[in-house]
C-alpha cells in the first residue's frame, strides 16, 4: 500500500531519467566490490546501460510534459532537449574514458558511478523550476565533479586542480545560495513563475538576482569569474575535462536561461551584465589561448571563449537567441567531447604528451586521428560545413535581430583571433615532422566509436541542422 | 521582537566576513571555514525571511543547505587530506604547480 502523500505516477515518470541514473549509479557501487579490480567490463556495461536507459526514460518523460512535484520540476520541450544532450554527453564520456582508466590503472567503478550521479544532478538543473531544486541539482553535479577532478590521486597537478575547483566552486555556490535567500525574502517564493506576480521588494530582488548571476557566471566560466577554468581543465584527468567542459556548463546555462525567460525582472536586470560578461569572456578566452603551449590548456581557454559566444546569444534576449544557445550547446559538446577524448588517448601514459610540439607529425603517423582533430578544431573555429559555423551564424543572427551590432562585431573579431591558435595546431600536425621516435598507440575501439559519433555529428549538424534546430526553436518557443 | 533588518545585517556581515577571509587567508582549512561561514550566513537569512514572511518553507531550505554543506565538507576535507599527504603543506601559495 502506498503512503497517502505518494506522488502520482506521472510525476515519477517525469523524473524517470534522473531516477534511472541514480539507480544505476548505486547498482554499480554495489556490484563493484565483488568484481576483481583488473576486470573492468561489468561496471562499464552497467554504466553504459544506465546512460542508455536514461536516454530511453527521457523519451518516456517527454510523453508526459507538465509540472511535477508541486511545480518544482517542469518537463517541457526545453528540458527534454537538455536531457537528450546531457544524457548523450554522459554516454560518450563513459565510452571514451574506459581505455583511459585502464591505461592509468585507476579504479573504474566509482568513476562511472560518479559520472552517473553528476549527470543526474545536471538533469535536475535542466528541468528545475524552483531555485532550491536548481541548487540541489547544482550541488549533485558539482560534488561529483570535485571528486572526478581529483581522480588521479597521486598526481600533484590533479590534486591542485581539484582543490581550486572545490574552493572556487563552493564559493560560487555560496553566492548563488545567498542570492536565492534574498530573492526568497523579496518575493516570498522560490518558484520562478510566481516571482513576477508576487509583490516584491525591488532592492532585495535586484541584489538577489545579481548574486544568482554571479554564482552561475562562475559555473559557466564567464569573465571575470573564469580564472579557475584553465587550471581545473588542465589538471583534471582528460576524460573528466571532456565532461566538465560540456555537461555542467550546459546545465548552468539551462538554469540561467530558465530564470531569464521566466522572470521578467531578471531579464531586465541582467542585460548589461550579460553584455559585458559576453565581451570580456570572449576576449579573455581567446587572447590567453594565443600564448599557450599546452594543447589541453589552450582548449580550456577556448572553452572560455565559447562560453562568451553563448552569452552573446543570451544578451539577445529573444527566442532566436534561446534556440541559438541550445543549438550551440549541442555543437560545442560534440566538438569538445571529441577533442578531449582524442587528447586523452594521445597523451600517453601519465598524460605527458600534451604540448603542441608533441602533435608534430601526427598527420603521417595517425591520419584518422589527425583528420578528426582537424575537424573539431575547424568546427571550433567556425568554418563552413561544420556545426560550429552554423552555431555561430545563429548566434550572430540573434544578436543582430536584437540590434546588438557591437556585440556581433566583437564576436566576429574574436572568431578571427581564434583562427590563429586553432590553425597552429593543424599546421604543426601536418607540416612538421615528428620530433622523436614515439608513435601513439592505435586508437582503441571505444575511443574510435566516440570519435566517429562526434565527428559525424559535427558534420551532420553542419550540413543538415534542420532536425536539431527545429527542436531547439520549438523548445525556445514553449519555454515561456 | 527583534526586527528582521537586524538579522539581515548580521547575515550580510557574516557573509562579507566569509568573502574577505576567502580572499585573504592562505591556509586551505581556513579558506574552507570561510565558505562554511558564508553558507551559515545564508541559513540565517533563510530563517529570518521565513519568520518575517510567516512561512515554513525557508526553514525547510535550511535543512537542505545543511545536508549539502555536510556532503561538500566530506569531499572537501578528502581533497585537503590528499594535498597534505602529497606535499606536506596546506599553504595555498605553495600549491602552485599550475600557473595562473
Amino acid at each position: 500500500m502506498l503512503p497517502p502523500n505518494f506522488p502520482p505516477l506521472e510525476d515519477i515518470l517525469r523524473l524517470a531519467p534522473e531516477v534511472v541514473l541514480c539507480v544505476f549509479g548505486i547498482l554499480i557501487m554495489l556490484v563493484d566490490p565483488f568484481v576483481p579490480r583488473a576486470y573492468r567490463a561489468p561496471t562499464r556495461t552497467l554504466a553504459l546501460l544506465g546512460a542508455g536507459l536514461a536516454l530511453g526514460a527521457t523519451s518516456l518523460a517527454a510523453l508526459h510534459p507538465g509540472l511535477a512535484f508541486y511545480g518544482l520540476l517542469r518537463i517541457d520541450s526545453f528540458s527534454v532537449f537538455l536531457h537528450w544532450l546531457i544524457g548523450g554527453i554522459a554516454a560518450l564520456v563513459i565510452l571514451g574514458s574506459s581505455d583511459y582508466l585502464a591505461r592509468e590503472g585507476l579504479p573504474s567503478g566509482e568513476f562511472y558511478a560518479l559520472v552517473l550521479f553528476g549527470t543526474a544532478g545536471m538533469e535536475v538543473m535542466a528541468s528545475a523550476q524552483e531555485l532550491v531544486t536548481a541548487f540541489i541539482g547544482l550541488e549533485m553535479s558539482s560534488i561529483a565533479s570535485y571528486i572526478l577532478a581529483s581522480y588521479r590521486r597521486n598526481a600533484p597537478r590533479a590534486n591542485e586542480s581539484a582543490m581550486k575547483y572545490f574552493l572556487l566552486g563552493s564559493f560560487a555556490t555560496a553566492f548563488f545560495l545567498y542570492g536565492v535567500a534574498l530573492v526568497y525574502g523579496a518575493t516570498g517564493t522560490t518558484l520562478l513563475p510566481q516571482m513576477d506576480r508576487a509583490p516584491a521588494n525591488p532592492t532585495l530582488l535586484k541584489l538577489g538576482l545579481g548574486m544568482i548571476f554571479i554564482g552561475l557566471a562562475f559555473k559557466v566560466a564567464a569573465a571575470p569569474f573564469q580564472l579557475w577554468t584553465p587550471d581545473v581543465y588542465e589538471g583534471a584527468p582528460t576524460p573528466v575535462t571532456a565532461l566538465l567542459s560540456a555537461g555542467p556548463k550546459a546545465a548552468a546555462f539551462a538554469v540561467l536561461l530558465r530564470i531569464m525567460v521566466t522572470v521578467v525582472a531578471a531579464s531586465q536586470l541582467w542585460f548589461w551584465a550579460l553584455w559585458i560578461a559576453a565581451a570580456l569572456t570572449m576576449f579573455a578566452g581567446n587572447l590567453a589561448a594565443l600564448v599557450q603551449s599546452s594543447v589541453k590548456r589552450m582548449l580550456a581557454y577556448s572553452s572560455i571563449a565559447h562560453a562568451g559566444y553563448i552569452l552573446v546569444a543570451f544578451a539577445a534576449r529573444n527566442e532566436i537567441g534561446t534556440a541559438a544557445v541550445l543549438f550551440y550547446l549541442v555543437a560545442y559538446a560534440l566538438m569538445k567531447l571529441g577533442a578531449f577524448t582524442l587528447m586523452a588517448h594521445l597523451g600517453g601514459e601519465g598524460e605527458r604528451r600534451l604540448e603542441i610540439n608533441d602533435y608534430a607529425g601526427l598527420g603521417e603517423q595517425q591520419p584518422v586521428a589527425a583528420a578528426c582533430l582537424s575537424l573539431y578544431l575547424l568546427s571550433l573555429l567556425g568554418l563552413p560545413v561544420t556545426a560550429g559555423f552554423l552555431g555561430k551564424l545563429y548566434i550572430f543572427n540573434a544578436a543582430l535581430k536584437s540590434h546588438l551590432v557591437w556585440l556581433a562585431v566583437l564576436l566576429a573579431v574574436n572568431s578571427v583571433i581564434a583562427a590563429y591558435y586553432y590553425l597552429r595546431i593543424i599546421v604543426v600536425m601536418y607540416m612538421r615532422p615528428a620530433q622523436q621516435e614515439w608513435a601513439p598507440l592505435p586508437i582503441p575501439a571505444a575511443v574510435g566509436l566516440v570519435l566517429l559519433v562526434t565527428a559525424a555529428g559535427t558534420l551532420y549538424l553542419g550540413l543538415f541542422p534542420g532536425i536539431v534546430m527545429n527542436f531547439a526553436a520549438q523548445s525556445a518557443l514553449l519555454l515561456r | 521582537m527583534v526586527p528582521i533588518s537586524y538579522y539581515l545585517v548580521l547575515s550580510a556581515v557574516l557573509f562579507g566576513l566569509g568573502v574577505v577571509a576567502f580572499v585573504f587567508k592562505r591556509n586551505i582549512i581556513t579558506i574552507f571555514m570561510a565558505i562554511e561561514l558564508m553558507l551559515n550566513a545564508v541559513n540565517l537569512a533563510f530563517v529570518a525571511f521565513s519568520r518575517a514572511l510567516g512561512q515554513l518553507q525557508g526553514q525547510v531550505f535550511v535543512f537542505f543547505v545543511i545536508v549539502v554543506a555536510a556532503a561538500e565538507a566530506a569531499v572537501g576535507l578528502a581533497i585537503i587530506i590528499l594535498i597534505a599527504r602529497n606535499r606536506q603543506s596546506l599553504n595555498v601559495e605553495r600549491v602552485a604547480l599550475l600557473k595562473l
